[in-house]
């Protein structure tokens, strides 16, 4: 395949002002993934700090309810800053410094990638700036306070539909503007060529350590291995090193809002069509002349028009699925396994939790399902209080 | 000799831009009609978009402006309004327009109905060097230049892109000079660099607003183009903005 394609997917769809800049990211990153010391570092990080190994959790409680295979929680919940976002931005934020750069900025949708942002930026030393849409800053006021501890600048994006498309909008124009001394820490397994590979490749841990431990402890792999799709990282990392085992059936799960047919939804592949967004061709919500869909979900995470590069290939090729899960299924979701596991997963990671409480009963007592908890659900409380009609007074 | 080269035969040429349906279509055709008159040499029209995510604020808004219109305004809609207007005005019309509306309307529909309705050439920011080959050729079966443009980040790359360049060359600002509103420092390295492997014309792009700059930085090429102050012009007087925009370019068409 070539280089920076998957399938007919990828690219470097991206003005010519940044094209500089982004061979340079290519040539630097090519160098320090080999480079002994630069990972060396990595590693002492992610374990010294993220606190990796994240633990691979059997859930006996939810296997005895549900009464099919057994289930097992990837906890990336666990991770330092609450979510799988730290596993990349511990790396590009490495990358960053060992090229020189004093200055990082990134976009977020629920907070969980500008935290981590935020986060890697005051622990290394580099300035930080952190761009949200004005919508999500508001459903997600306590994650904008949390950068802001943390020393980061965040800026509420006013333009288009207020969310994660034009906050990414926003951190490509700034990069624009300033490459000299600064790096986009991009957040998802999306953009521009090198981003959906090395941003794979830093959450492909996930999927490492994950693959190791079920063998440890099953003597087996497991049948299927699910995650939630935005952008799509946490499943990317999920995914990738099982795509090899192909006895190994990968979901990923969308956010389908109030549902597929109709207009308020964010299931990119489900009802999407190829187009050319954000430095990638991939599939994007859109209309007929090409025009960037509004796209919505219960799941500031999961609100984004499109999908990484790699994901639109697995799909093409049929080696992974991709399901749509509603805002009331995912909600559901998350109650339930509050109730049953003890554990407030993340709203987007919740959309995995309902289609795995879909699937798990239809399937054998021996059969193993891995589902990634991408992140931390205390971010969402009040959100779903609200939405159950509670009136929380923080 | 396309009509682009020969709007540059012996002369200097002001390339004015607007957004198409900023406010509406009919004033986009009155405007565009007063900007050749004024002495506009070439004019690129912006074919509105969701996500314009290389142009300044004030471009960006009139994408909203223009899709936020009571008629809207799609693809099909745009290219019916350059129809009438090319059969009014002799100057080369352009298109700048994303990478996905042209690849959702087809490679090969887009660039057939440019050349059936009289656009000479597109301008695609989303779109380097690298991933020109997927619509350089169908654009030339079909006497439509893609434009290329060059930034002052690297002078191996300027050289690379000017090499293959149709039309004309526009010269990006640089990430600094972006910042501080001002042409790039190293100009004059930028314009020996392209000129050194090529003839095709060259046009300053952004940072140019008042006659001054345009004394002092036109002689340098072949060409300068202003988009921001145009499109501010129409953001102030709407639908009045037809004889600013005339008053406006025949201070600025001064080469």
């Amino acid at each position: 395949m070539e280089k920076g394609r998957y399938g007919i997917h990828g690219g470097q769809y991206i003005p010519e002002t940044l094209m500089d800049e982004i061979k340079k990211l290519e040539e630097a990153y090519e160098f320090y993934k080999n480079d002994k010391e630069f990972n060396d570092e990595l590693n002492t990080l992610l374990k010294e700090y993220a606190g990796r190994p994240s633990l691979l959790y059997y859930a006996e409680k939810m296997t005895k309810d549900l009464g099919g295979a057994k289930i097992y929680f990837k906890r990336e919940d666990l991770n330092h800053t609450g979510s799988h976002k730290i596993n990349n931005v511990l790396g590009q934020a490495l990358l960053a410094k060992k090229m020189g750069k004093t200055r990082i900025i990134a976009e977020t949708g629920a907070g969980q990638h500008g935290v981590a942002t935020a986060t890697a930026a005051a622990l290394l030393g580099l300035e930080c700036e952190i761009f949200m849409g004005k919508e999500d800053t508001i459903r997600q006021a306590l994650n904008v306070y949390r950068m802001e501890l943390l020393g980061a600048k965040v800026n509420a994006v006013e333009s288009g539909t207020q969310t994660l498309k034009d906050a990414v909008n926003e951190c490509m124009g700034e990069w624009t503007k300033r490459v000299d001394d600064t790096l986009y820490v991009l957040g998802s397994v999306m953009g521009p060529h090198p981003f959906p590979m090395i941003v794979r490749d830093f959450q492909s841990v996930i999927s490492k350590e994950a693959r190791q431990q079920i063998l440890e402890k099953e003597g087996k792999l497991p049948d299927v291995v699910m995650a939630c799709v935005g952008g799509g990282s946490n499943s990317m990392g999920m995914f990738y090193e099982f795509i090899k085992d192909e006895s190994v059936k990968l979901i990923g799960c969308e956010a389908a809002g109030l549902g597929v047919d109709t207009d308020k939804t964010a299931a990119t592949v489900n009802t999407g069509s190829i187009g050319i967004f954000h430095g990638m061709k991939s599939y994007f919500c859109q209309d007929e002349y090409g025009q960037i869909a509004p796209v919505y979900s219960i799941s500031a995470g999961l609100d984004y028009p499109g999908v990484g590069p790699e994901h639109a290939y697995l799909h093409d090729i049929g080696r992974a699925s991709y399901v749509p899960v509603t805002d009331d299924e995912a909600v559901n979701a998350f109650e339930y396994i509050a109730k049953t596991e003890g554990i407030i997963a993340a709203i987007e990671s919740s959309h995995a939790v309902a289609h795995l409480m879909k699937i798990a009963p239809t399937m054998s007592k021996d059969q193993i399902i891995i589902c990634c908890l991408s992140g931390r659900g205390d971010k969402d409380v009040a959100a779903i209080a609200r939405y159950r009609g509670v009136d929380l007074h923080e | 000799m396309s009509k682009i080269s020969k709007a540059f035969e012996n002369k200097k040429v002001f390339v004015g831009f607007l957004t198409a349906g900023d406010p509406s279509l009919d004033k986009t055709e009155e405007f565009i009609i007063e900007m050749a008159e004024a002495g506009a040499g070439i004019i690129e029209i912006g074919i509105p978009f969701s996500d314009p995510i290389a142009e300044s604020t004030i471009i960006q808004e009139a994408n909203v402006r223009a899709l936020s219109a009571p008629r809207g305004c799609t693809t099909d809609m745009v290219f019916d309004m350059v129809e009438r207007v090319s059969k009014k005005v002799d100057v080369p019309l352009v298109f700048v327009t994303y990478l996905n509306p042209v690849f959702k309307y087809g490679y090969d529909n887009f660039c057939k109905k440019c050349q059936e309705t009289g656009i000479s050439g597109i301008v695609i920011p989303d779109m380097p060097y690298e991933e020109a080959k997927e619509i350089t050729d169908i654009a030339s079966s079909y006497d439509v230049d893609i434009i290329s443009t060059v930034a002052s980040t690297s002078m191996d790359r300027v050289k690379m892109i000017a090499k293959e360049a149709k039309g004309y060359v526009m010269i990006l600002s640089s990430a600094k000079a972006f910042r501080e509103d001002e042409l790039p420092e190293d100009i004059t390295d930028v314009l020996d660099n392209i000129h050194s492997v090529t003839d095709v014309p060259v046009v300053m792009g952004s940072g140019i607003k008042n006659p001054d700059q345009v004394l002092k930085y036109g002689p340098l090429a072949e060409g300068i183009i202003v988009k921001s102050a145009i499109v501010k012009l129409i953001a102030k007087y709407g639908e009045e903005a037809g004889p600013y925009i005339r008053k406006y370019i025949k201070n600025m068409a001064i080469l």
